[in-house]
């Protein structure tokens, strides 16, 4: 991995009027990296994404990209970025491939490298069947790949994605997702989405951001870790009183759950030895015990909904 | 890049059926036009030459052919230029152009040199009517060169307008009807305050410094009056979308 930051985001917010759609938010991107940008809708991810292509100024606070600042610099900043909105870019009336040399002409690909540029940018998003068709006639499909390659055709440094998977079929996300992976090789990608699985299927890199702040900000590696189970689930023949499990070590809390047992407890402060060993001396009748990692679904809805009470980041 | 930009906007007009349609309504409209003025000249001709005057097939047939051609595009102008920017806005297409390396000047002045080569064409079309009689006679050519020069800023000034208001919504009928609005103020502009304070209204005029060229004289004020009355809008338009980015 490279070290040189290619995206540099300092102290940015945004008003709608009075409305502060981004609060301050901070954070960098390096070469071989892929960013997760997580949060409900309505969030400010979007926005976000719009400050950074330049699409939108930020009302306070500046971007760098590859070194330069997109308020004083924004030909070179522009040139560095590729930028696939929510919404394909295309002209439904242009043919694949006239839409994607009036593209590489839009980002000063020389004329002569135009036509390789066009076939490399094909051939990665799996269109090169389709070049001379329509892009009004395509489907949604191959309009969201058209919309992707038009995003690399200059082979930027950075590529944003905003829901690049939004309306797919389940084939042709993976495809895009594999796609990601094999850019964030030697981009750096940002991708927005409020799809988890996806963050922690081609991500090394989460960001959740709630009502325009940023409220978590860590690695994927990292994330597990928090992950890691900090609940059991179980289930008895002879449900015990509740009162018995809680009063072990470690346990924070127990809650029934139709027939079972959630019990969270302090990581580290692993009660499940105990618990084994208490229901086969009471007779509990022990018979299921599950270890539960806490998904990215449960960080997610937990700093959503309560952004002061981040412990993770 | 403004020229890359230019030959794509009009490329893409063509893939449109409404460009061909416009093409051919107005060549339409203006041959008839054309010939109606040609049969009169026939018929007064003999009486012409009776009272020796000075007028001659350009002065009854070309000249009004050109002013005829300004109304004409003067409505068909924002049909064309409706789409320039509202139809990008609500396709949101317009985020490729805002996102590659370009300025916001570049993007308006290829917009806008795409859409007034365009009239330029329908301009040449109609033009080519008048020659056609360079094979049964002459013309005044010094008076028709100043004709078509005094069309083209006309029409590069519609085009102005249209693309501002363009800029302005993204319903297309609404930037149309606003442009058509804009240029008949502007044409009509002298009819109103012919009393004190009026000669500011017919100097902005746009008629009034359209008519000069149809006889036959080119001056230098009309001249910076289209440069200006084409630069404000360009501005303005460029004002427009960059309120887009910063504004709220």
């Amino acid at each position: 991995m490279s070290e040189e930051v290619l995206v540099q985001v300092d102290g940015v917010s945004r008003f709608y009027g009075t409305l502060q759609a981004v609060k301050n938010i901070s954070f960098g991107i390096r070469q071989g990296q892929v960013l997760g940008f997580l949060g409900p809708n309505g969030a400010g991810k979007t926005t976000t994404m719009q400050i950074l292509t330049g699409n939108l100024a930020p009302s306070t606070g500046s971007v760098r990209v590859a070194g330069h600042d997109l308020l004083e610099e924004p030909r070179a900043a522009k040139a560095a970025i590729g930028y696939l909105p929510e919404q394909p870019p295309v002209y439904r009336d242009m043919t694949v491939d006239e839409y994607l040399d009036y593209c590489a002409a839009l980002n000063r690909i020389p004329r002569r490298e135009r036509l390789a540029a066009r076939e490399r940018a094909k051939q990665r998003c799996g269109l090169t069947d389709v070049g001379r068709r329509l892009i009004g006639n395509l489907s949604k499909g191959y309009q969201q790949r058209v919309g992707l390659a038009q995003a690399i055709i200059h082979v930027p440094p950075v590529i944003i994605l905003d829901e690049p998977t939004a309306g797919l079929d389940p084939i042709q996300i993976r495809e895009i997702r594999h796609l990601i992976r094999e850019l964030g090789r030697d981009h750096g990608v940002i991708l927005s989405t409020h799809i988890l699985s996806e963050v922690q299927s081609t991500c090394d890199w989460v960001q959740i951001i709630n009502k325009g702040e940023l409220v978590l900000n860590d690695s994927i590696d990292r994330l597990s870790d928090h992950m890691q189970s900090a609940a059991l689930s179980v289930a008895f023949r002879q449900p015990p009183d509740v009162g018995q499990i809680a009063g072990l070590a470690g346990v924070k809390s127990v809650e029934p759950a139709d027939g079972r047992y959630d019990i969270y407890f302090d990581s580290g402060q692993d009660p499940t030895d105990a618990l084994v060993r208490l229901a086969v001396e009471r007779g509990w009748g022990l018979v299921e015990l599950v270890p539960r990692r806490a998904s990215l679904e449960d960080i997610f809805v937990q700093l959503t909904r309560e952004p002061a009470a981040g412990g993770d980041t | 890049m403004i020229l890359t930009l230019a030959r794509y906007e009009l490329r893409r007009l063509f893939l449109s059926p409404l460009a061909w349609s416009i093409l051919a309504v107005v060549q339409l409209i203006l041959a008839f036009m054309f010939l109606s003025n040609l049969e009169y000249y026939q018929v007064i001709q003999a009486r012409l030459t009776g009272m020796g005057g000075g007028e001659g097939v350009t002065e009854i047939v070309v000249m009004p052919l050109l002013g005829n051609a300004a109304v004409v595009l003067l409505l068909v102008t924002p049909l064309i230029s409706m789409r320039l920017v509202s139809e990008e806005r609500r396709n949101k297409t317009l985020s490729l152009l805002l996102s590659a390396p370009l300025s916001m000047a570049e993007i308006v002045l290829g917009k806008y040199l795409g859409l007034t080569a365009f009239l330029w064409l329908v301009l040449a079309m109609v033009a080519l009517m008048p020659l056609s009689l360079l094979a049964g006679g002459s013309l005044d050519y010094g008076m028709f060169a100043a004709g078509l020069l005094g069309l083209a800023l006309l029409l590069a000034g519609f085009a102005a307008v249209g693309l501002f208001m363009s800029t302005l919504t993204q319903h297309q009928t609404v930037a149309a009807v606003g442009s058509f609005g804009v240029l008949l103020i502007f044409w009509i502009l002298d009819w109103a305050g012919r009393g004190a304070g009026g000669g500011v209204l017919a100097y902005l005029a746009l008629l009034n410094h359209y008519e000069p060229f149809l006889r036959g004289q080119v001056d230098t004020r009309d001249l910076a009056y289209h440069a200006l009355f084409i630069a404000t809008f360009l501005v303005l338009s460029v004002r427009r979308l960059d309120m887009d980015r910063l504004g709220g």
